[in-house]
């Protein structure tokens, strides 16, 4: 099928849809907005032309109170406008927890998914209908940038941090994904699909990739051959905070700030922890940055975060 | 009148032949034409890559390698904003025009006027250093980690180059600034100031304060992509986005550095051929300070999906909201400038009102982009290229060929031959619509920004822009050809040949060395038209039928 | 810059306007090298806040003497600075010259320390990218501090050079007679310049030397 002259995209998702709105609606103010403008300024060519008949007499002398009036009415337009938009953003950039989490690493120039059970995938990406997909960035180069057009949600890919964004789509299809930060040569060609299936056949499709090990189980593996286990472990006597239950919880630091345990918290303890000491502790723990890549670190965190939900169910399992 | 006395006094142009007497010369009004030249080499430099870039993506396929590509826009990127958009018209016809508009008899340092052409020429040898030896595929913003550890382009000298530029920035609006504040004729208040000086003045306080950051920047950024270590490097715990935020602490007023001057020397041309006092002038004042200062506020709005925190891109949104405000405020005024006019429609107003379209087609997509929620959509697409375009390019180029046309006689003492420069702002106005226009569609289609190829079903908008680029081309060229015949058999301008009432239509065209004979004294504001009974005031307080 | 003869150039009706003109352009430069500077401490207050124990650790590395002696030195500078400012205003030409040449003086000083200051740093193994080792226990990030290091001080000795070149200058202007009583602009506005490059010290002195030393 293809439409050779498209003008609007294909909208899917309750983000896109948002966002569509907002856009109809502003594509019309501003389509009004332009046409008034225009047609005075013909209007007022056309009427007062060089020699033309049009009476010139009692030109305004006083505009304050005119210019005060649009100066308002403008502002107040605008602000609707601000509102508005921003309330949708802090909507789209505020992920609620996922019913799927889906890590993602932005390389030159591909885009690498790993699923929580292991599955993992080159510029594609499987998901069901009707779930709250979340997505957790990273970058293993320069700064990437993550577009579906067709669910109007974007977010750049840093690396050194990680970054979230969430979608929920019920409309199955084969949707385009593109890198809008200018990442080198091959920029152009560093797209995919996301592919939306019926929850019945993703599950199918998990399968069928004939994993067996889930992503948190490939981190437990990792926790031990990095040697974290040595001294994070139950059985440690090292002094060295234990992490269960870390992930999500207030941790409080050595030099007396409080931070939320999320995933680029989790990150940049690995990488760097003398810079993130946890108040109580020794500053001992060694330095694992440029040790570890980018697809190990996320299955760590996916580990550490399975602790946690571990501890929250009481479920312990050391 | 003194009129006769001052024919024979020999002009700036022949008081002195010797190429020396050019190069050495202290002389803004030579140093302007010299800048004149040096930004037009550099804009069909530009333009050149442009027309490369328009052909490349008239197809999916392309023509070029996708590394050429890139080195491309980056090119046309990089000598567009600070080698044609950034100088254009400050330092030709705010050189030129500022110390004759304020009846002085030169700006406060022609030294260091002189200085900055050559530091601008300096730059801008180092920067076609960078690209014969093989050119920088960072974009023009140079984003970081790329930049600095990535790419294998000439990063080091294109930043050098920037650098250095600033350095002519500075010099220039340094001089615009106290020369404006200390250098005024008797009576020329700043309430009679002309709306063109205002626009400089504004421009020259957001130069002096934002280019030196962008000096910063560059400056770490050369020190990274030098020793290898840096600021902006994350392995080190150095955080990239600080690039970004240095930058656009610069850039985005770069963008008003762009446009003030244009707007200032849009309600020259628009009240001299609306033959009206400009509607609001107090508030047109206003408003251009109201933009230079709030400028600083709103660098943010680039990176709102850069995962800055949403309380800062709420405020940077808000922020952004305000400065399209006074923006708004000037398109009103000078629409309604056309009321009861009696309206000339020669080539500097038809440019002029090209202007005000098209700079309102820019800002009402601004204000799209500066919605949180829609920048999310939009941000890196085309839709953002064509936003960009619409005001750097449709209303800061527009501007500035309106000023060029207007004020040719005064620099020339020619007249320029009034049909073909007509068809010519007619033709820019079609052939930008054509180019840019579709570019709105393909990015609220989803098509990012410095692409090399695209899907094929969004080839029809592509062809079409391109095809807009041709006339856009042509539009662009045309001048070159009719005003350097104009320089030969123009016509003789007299002194005045549009009617017009600021102090540099008091002098003969071309004006001599030091401006005016005597120093003028200042009585009246500076758009005293009258459309009822077609006489003006000029600001030396005569009335003219 | 005024021209050396003391008639006033020609787009200015007098001395004075001239002498006037000449300062304000002084102040405009300095605003735009407060922003320059500015961006500077800026980057370093970020990381600061950042990774405050790691540059606070870092920063203790730096030799705290070196430091204190030239806030001294340049400080002591700017008072001869404003006394040469002084004579030159009354027209005691050889009471100027004397302050200008000890102010010159102080300025070489500090540029001695400072090299001083490099050499040692050299042989500490903090100059990134040279000879740049951690130290045990040491962050990353005390690497970037060092970078900071090196570019603010770098800079800022740029800045002296260019400063005791200005007042070089000034001290042949004021033997060539061309600087008295009745114009003496062009000494106050290398003095506005001067006390700058001091000013910019006082700031970048804490950054660097205070920081690890609370």
């Amino acid at each position: 099928m293809r439409h050779w002259l498209p003008f609007w995209p294909l909208i899917s998702a309750k983000q896109g849809v948002v966002v569509n709105n907002l856009v109809i609606a502003e594509v019309a103010v501003s389509a009004l907005t332009v046409l008034a403008v225009f047609l005075m300024m013909a209007t007022f060519c056309i009427r007062y032309r060089r020699g033309s008949q049009a009476s010139r007499a009692h030109l305004r002398e006083k505009t304050w109170r005119i210019e005060i009036g649009w100066t308002t009415a403008t502002l107040i337009g605008f602000l609707a406008l601000f509102v508005w938009g921003a309330g949708i953003y802090v909507w789209l950039f505020q992920s609620p927890p996922g019913d799927i989490e889906i890590y993602v690493v932005g390389k030159q120039w591909m885009w690498k998914f790993q699923h929580p059970g292991g599955q993992r995938e080159i510029d594609a990406l499987h998901v069901p209908a009707g779930k709250t997909i979340r997505l957790v960035f990273s970058s293993q180069d320069v700064i990437h940038s993550f577009y579906i057009p067709a669910f109007r949600i974007k977010h750049d890919v840093v690396p050194g941090t990680y970054e979230t964004l969430w979608f929920n789509t019920t409309k199955t299809g084969v949707y385009r994904l593109e890198c809008t930060q200018y990442c080198g040569d091959q920029h152009a060609t560093m797209t995919g699909e996301v592919i939306v299936m019926e929850p019945t056949a993703y599950e199918k499709w998990l399968t069928d990739q004939g994993v067996h090990q889930s992503l948190a189980e490939q981190g437990e593996a990792l926790f031990r051959q990095y040697g974290c286990s040595g001294c994070h472990g139950a059985n440690s006597t090292v002094h060295a905070p234990s992490l269960v239950g870390v992930y999500g919880s207030m941790v409080h630091l050595q030099d007396g700030s409080v931070r939320r345990a999320d995933e680029a918290y989790l990150r940049d303890c690995i990488l760097t922890p003398r810079t993130f000491t946890v108040a109580g502790y020794p500053p001992i723990m060694p330095n694992f940055s440029g040790q570890i890549g980018e697809d190990d670190l996320m299955k760590l965190i996916a580990y550490i975060q399975s602790l946690a939900q571990g501890a929250r169910h009481g479920d312990d399992r050391r | 009148m003194a009129m006769i006395a001052a024919e024979v006094e020999p002009t700036y142009l022949d008081n002195e032949h010797t190429i020396a007497s050019w190069l050495l010369t202290k002389d803004h009004k030579r140093i302007a034409m010299m800048f004149l030249v040096s930004i037009t080499v550099f804009f069909f430099i530009g333009g050149f890559a442009a027309t490369l870039i328009r052909l490349h993506l008239a197809t999916p396929e392309g023509l070029l390698q996708p590394s050429l590509y890139n080195r491309m826009f980056t090119m046309h990127g990089v000598i567009m904003v600070w080698f044609f958009l950034i100088p254009s018209i400050p330092t030709t016809l705010g050189n030129f025009l500022v110390p004759m508009m304020i009846g002085a008899h030169d700006l406060a340092f022609p030294r260091i006027n002189l200085a900055s052409w050559y530091v601008f020429n300096l730059s801008g040898l180092v920067l076609l250093y960078a690209l014969i030896m093989g050119g920088v595929d960072t974009g023009w913003t140079f984003y970081t980690p790329y930049s600095t550890v990535y790419s294998n382009g000439y990063v080091f000298a294109a930043a050098l180059a920037v650098f250095v530029n600033g350095f002519s920035s500075i010099m220039t609006a340094l001089n615009f600034v106290v020369t404006i504040h200390r250098l005024r004729a008797p009576g020329m208040t700043w309430a009679r100031l002309p709306l063109f000086i205002w626009g400089i003045y504004a421009v020259s306080v957001v130069m002096l304060l934002a280019t030196p950051v962008l000096a910063m920047d560059t400056m770490l950024l050369g020190v990274e992509r030098f020793i290898g270590v840096g600021m902006f490097d994350p392995r080190r715990g150095g955080d990239p986005i600080l690039w970004q935020h240095m930058f656009w602490f610069y850039s985005h007023p770069a963008v008003y550095i762009m446009i003030l001057p244009g707007m200032g020397l849009v309600s020259e041309l628009i009240a001299c051929y609306a033959r009206r006092p400009i509607f609001g002038y107090a508030g047109m004042t206003i408003a251009m300070m109201a933009i230079a200062i709030l400028s600083f506020f709103v660098w943010a709005h680039h990176m709102f999906v850069a995962g800055i925190s949403v309380y800062s891109a709420i405020v940077f949104s808000l922020t952004t909201f305000f400065v399209a405000v006074p923006s708004a405020i000037k398109v009103f005024n000078w629409t309604v400038s056309l009321h009861k006019g009696a309206i000339i429609f020669d080539a500097p107003m038809l440019y002029a009102l090209g202007f005000v379209l098209l700079f309102t087609i820019g800002g009402v997509t601004g204000l799209m982009l500066a919605t949180l929620g829609v920048d999310v959509a939009t941000h890196a697409t085309y839709f953002v290229v064509a936003h960009f375009h619409y005001i750097m390019v449709g209303a800061t180029v527009s501007a500035f060929f309106g000023g060029v046309h207007f004020w040719w006689p005064k620099m020339t003492g020619r007249l320029y031959p009034e049909m073909w420069a007509r068809f010519a702002a007619i033709l820019t106005f079609i052939g930008f619509n054509v180019t840019f226009f579709p570019q709105f569609i393909l990015g609220n289609l989803g098509m990012p920004r410095r692409y090399y190829t695209y899907p094929p079903e969004w080839q029809s908008w592509n062809l079409l822009s391109s095809a807009g680029a041709s006339i856009l081309a042509v539009a662009y060229l045309l001048p070159l050809f009719y005003l350097g015949w104009s320089l030969v058999y123009g016509k003789r301008a007299g002194p005045n040949p549009w009617r017009a009432t600021g102090l540099e239509w008091l002098t003969p065209s071309p004006p001599p060395k030091d401006n005016f004979e005597r120093t003028p004294v200042v009585t009246v504001g500076p758009y005293a038209y009258d459309p009822e009974t077609d006489q003006y005031v000029t600001q030396d307080g005569v009335s003219h039928a | 810059m005024p021209s050396a003869t003391l008639r006033p150039e020609t787009q200015y009706a007098t001395l004075a306007q001239q002498g006037e003109v000449a300062q304000l352009g002084m102040w405009v430069f300095l605003a735009t090298e407060t922003l320059f500077f500015g961006a500077l401490i800026f980057t370093y207050y970020l990381y600061r806040l950042s990774y405050p124990e790691a540059i606070a650790e870092a920063a203790k590395d730096a030799v705290l003497w070196c430091g204190s002696v030239n806030i001294g030195l340049l400080l002591t500078s700017s008072l001869t600075m404003v006394l040469a400012i002084n004579a030159a205003a009354q027209g005691r030409r050889s009471a100027a010259t004397g302050w200008l040449l000890m102010t010159i003086g102080l300025g070489l000083c500090f540029l001695g320390v400072k090299g001083y200051e490099y050499v040692a740093d050299y042989s500490d193994h903090v100059v990134p990218a040279v000879n740049f080792a951690l130290k045990p226990g040491e962050s990353p990030v005390s690497e970037l501090f060092w970078v900071y290091y090196f570019v603010a001080t770098g800079l800022h000795a740029i800045h002296v050079t260019t400063g005791l070149g200005l007042l070089i200058y000034i001290l042949w202007r004021l033997r060539r007679g061309r600087i008295s009583a009745a114009y003496y602009a062009p000494i106050e506005v290398v003095g506005l310049y001067w006390s700058f490059v001091d000013t910019v010290w006082i700031f970048l002195y804490p950054t660097i030397y205070l920081a690890g030393r609370t």
